[in-house]
C-alpha cells in the first residue's frame, strides 16, 4: 500500500515539474531517424556527427513494442508499437556504436557510425 | 520460443536477485514474509498499470517520461535502502544477538520491512513492466501467440526464481555473524549501482548533460548485458562503460550510505555501539 502512495506522489511531483521541463528551450541538435519495420532497423547503418550530442528518433512501424537498446551508447529504451521515441546519445568518438532491439534481437541489428 | 524464455528470464533475473538478497538480508524480522511477498505483488500489479499506460508515460515530459518514470523508481528504491541500512545498524545486531529485543524492535523493524517491500516492488515494477509489454506483444501478433506466451512468462519466471533461491541459499551457509555485515555492504552496492543506472537514464533523457564521458572500457574483458556480466550490474553495480557522472552518483553513495549507517549506529545504545561499528566495517 505505502509503496503506492510514494509511487503516486513520485508522480505526482514528477507532474508538476512537467510544465518547466516544457519551458525549456529545445536543443538545437542534429536528429537522425531510424526506423523499425518488420523488426528490422531501416537504415541499419546511420552516420553522425562526431563529439556532438545527436538526437535518434526511432520511427517503431511494426505493431509490437521494441526496447532500443546499445551498450556502446549507453542507451535502453522501449518504444512502443506503431509510436515514436527520441534518445539522446554522446558526444561520441569517432568509431562503431551498435544497437539492437532487445525483443526481436535476431533480426533488428544496427550501427551508429560517428565521424 | 526460447528467445522469449531467455528474454523473460533476464527480467525476472535482475528482481530476483534483489529479492534473494532482501531475503537474506531479513533473516530474523518478522513479518518479512508478508512484506516481500506484497512488495512481488504489488510490483506485478503496478507492472500491468505501467505496461497498459506506456505510450502515456513515455511522452510525457517532451518524451522524457521512461527515462524520468525509471530515474524516479531507481532513486526511490536507492532512499529505501539507505534508510533500511541505517535502521539495521540501529537494530541488526539486536536481532542477531538476542531474539527477545525483537520485540521492542517490532515497530521501526516494519518500517524496515516496508522500505525493503517498496524496494522489491519498484524492482519488480520496472523489469515487470518490460515483460508485460513483451508478451503483449507477442500475444498480439503472429510470432507465436499463446504457447510462446506462456512458455515465455512461466518459464522465464520459474528460472528467475531458481538463481534467487540459489543466491538465497548461499547467502545462508554465511555464519550468523557475518551474515548482517555481508548483506549490509551488499545492499549498500545495490544501492550505489541503482545510483549509476538512474544518472544513466537521466543522461540518455538529456536532463543531465554533464559527465557523460566514458571513463573505461572493460566491454572486452565482460560485457553488461552478458549473464555474468547483468548478475553482477545487479549485485554490485558493474557497467562495461562507467561515465564520469556514474562513478560520481555509485562513490557518492557508497559513502553517503556509510556515513549515515554510523551516524545511526551512534545514535543507538550504547551497549551496542561497538558491534554495531564492526558490523558495519
Amino acid at each position: 500500500m505505502r509503496r503506492v502512495s510514494l509511487l503516486s506522489a513520485a508522480f505526482g511531483i514528477a507532474l508538476s515539474g512537467a510544465a518547466l521541463v516544457h519551458a525549456i528551450p529545445a536543443q538545437a541538435a542534429d536528429t537522425v531517424t531510424i526506423v523499425i519495420k518488420d523488426h528490422k532497423f531501416e537504415p541499419a547503418e546511420v552516420k553522425v556527427p562526431a563529439n556532438k550530442r545527436v538526437t535518434l528518433l526511432v520511427d517503431n512501424q511494426d505493431a509490437t513494442s521494441e526496447e532500443f537498446e546499445s551498450g556502446e551508447m549507453k542507451v535502453e529504451k522501449i518504444v512502443g508499437g506503431r509510436k515514436q521515441i527520441k534518445v539522446m546519445v554522446g558526444p561520441l568518438k569517432p568509431g562503431r556504436y551498435p544497437f539492437f532491439g532487445e525483443f526481436h534481437e535476431a533480426t533488428a541489428q544496427g550501427v551508429v557510425i560517428a565521424e | 520460443m526460447l528467445a522469449s524464455l531467455i528474454i523473460v528470464f533476464r527480467e525476472v533475473l535482475e528482481a530476483g536477485l534483489i529479492v534473494g538478497i532482501v531475503l537474506a538480508a531479513t533473516q530474523g524480522v518478522p513479518g518479512r514474509g508478508r512484506s516481500i511477498s506484497l512488495g512481488i505483488v504489488g510490483g506485478m500489479v503496478g507492472s500491468c498499470i505501467v505496461a497498459a499506460f506506456a505510450d502515456g508515460i513515455s511522452s510525457l515530459f517532451a518524451d522524457t517520461g521512461q527515462e524520468m518514470f525509471n530515474a524516479t523508481v531507481l532513486l526511490i528504491a536507492v532512499v529505501m535502502l539507505a534508510w533500511h541500512n541505517a535502521w539495521m545498524a540501529q537494530h541488526g545486531r539486536e536481532l542477531a544477538r538476542d531474539m527477545k529485543a525483537v520485540g521492542r524492535a517490532v515497530q521501526s523493524g516494519e518500517k524496515s520491512l516496508a522500505a525493503l517491500a517498496i524496494v522489491i516492488g519498484v524492482a519488480v515494477l520496472r523489469e515487470g513492466s518490460e515483460v508485460v509489454l513483451f508478451l503483449t506483444g507477442i500475444l498480439a501478433s503472429d510470432e507465436g501467440g499463446i504457447a510462446t506466451v506462456a512458455t515465455g512468462g512461466l518459464g522465464g519466471m520459474a528460472l528467475g526464481a531458481v538463481v534467487s533461491v540459489l543466491l538465497y541459499a548461499g547467502l545462508l551457509q554465511i555464519p550468523t555473524r557475518h551474515l548482517f555485515a555481508t548483506t549490509t555492504w551488499l545492499l549498500t552496492l545495490l544501492a550505489a549501482g541503482m545510483a549509476a543506472t538512474a544518472v544513466n537514464f537521466l543522461a540518455q533523457g538529456g536532463i543531465l548533460m554533464a559527465g557523460g564521458t566514458v571513463l573505461w572500457d572493460t566491454s572486452d574483458v565482460l560485457r553488461d548485458n552478458s549473464l555474468v556480466g547483468q548478475a553482477l550490474h545487479v549485485l554490485v553495480g558493474y557497467t562495461d562503460r562507467p561515465t564520469e557522472a556514474q562513478l560520481i552518483a555509485y562513490v557518492g553513495v557508497v559513502v553517503g550510505i556509510l556515513l549515515l549507517t554510523r551516524w545511526a549506529a551512534s545514535g543507538a545504545p550504547p551497549s551496542n555501539n561497538s558491534h554495531v561499528a564492526s558490523a558495519a566495517e
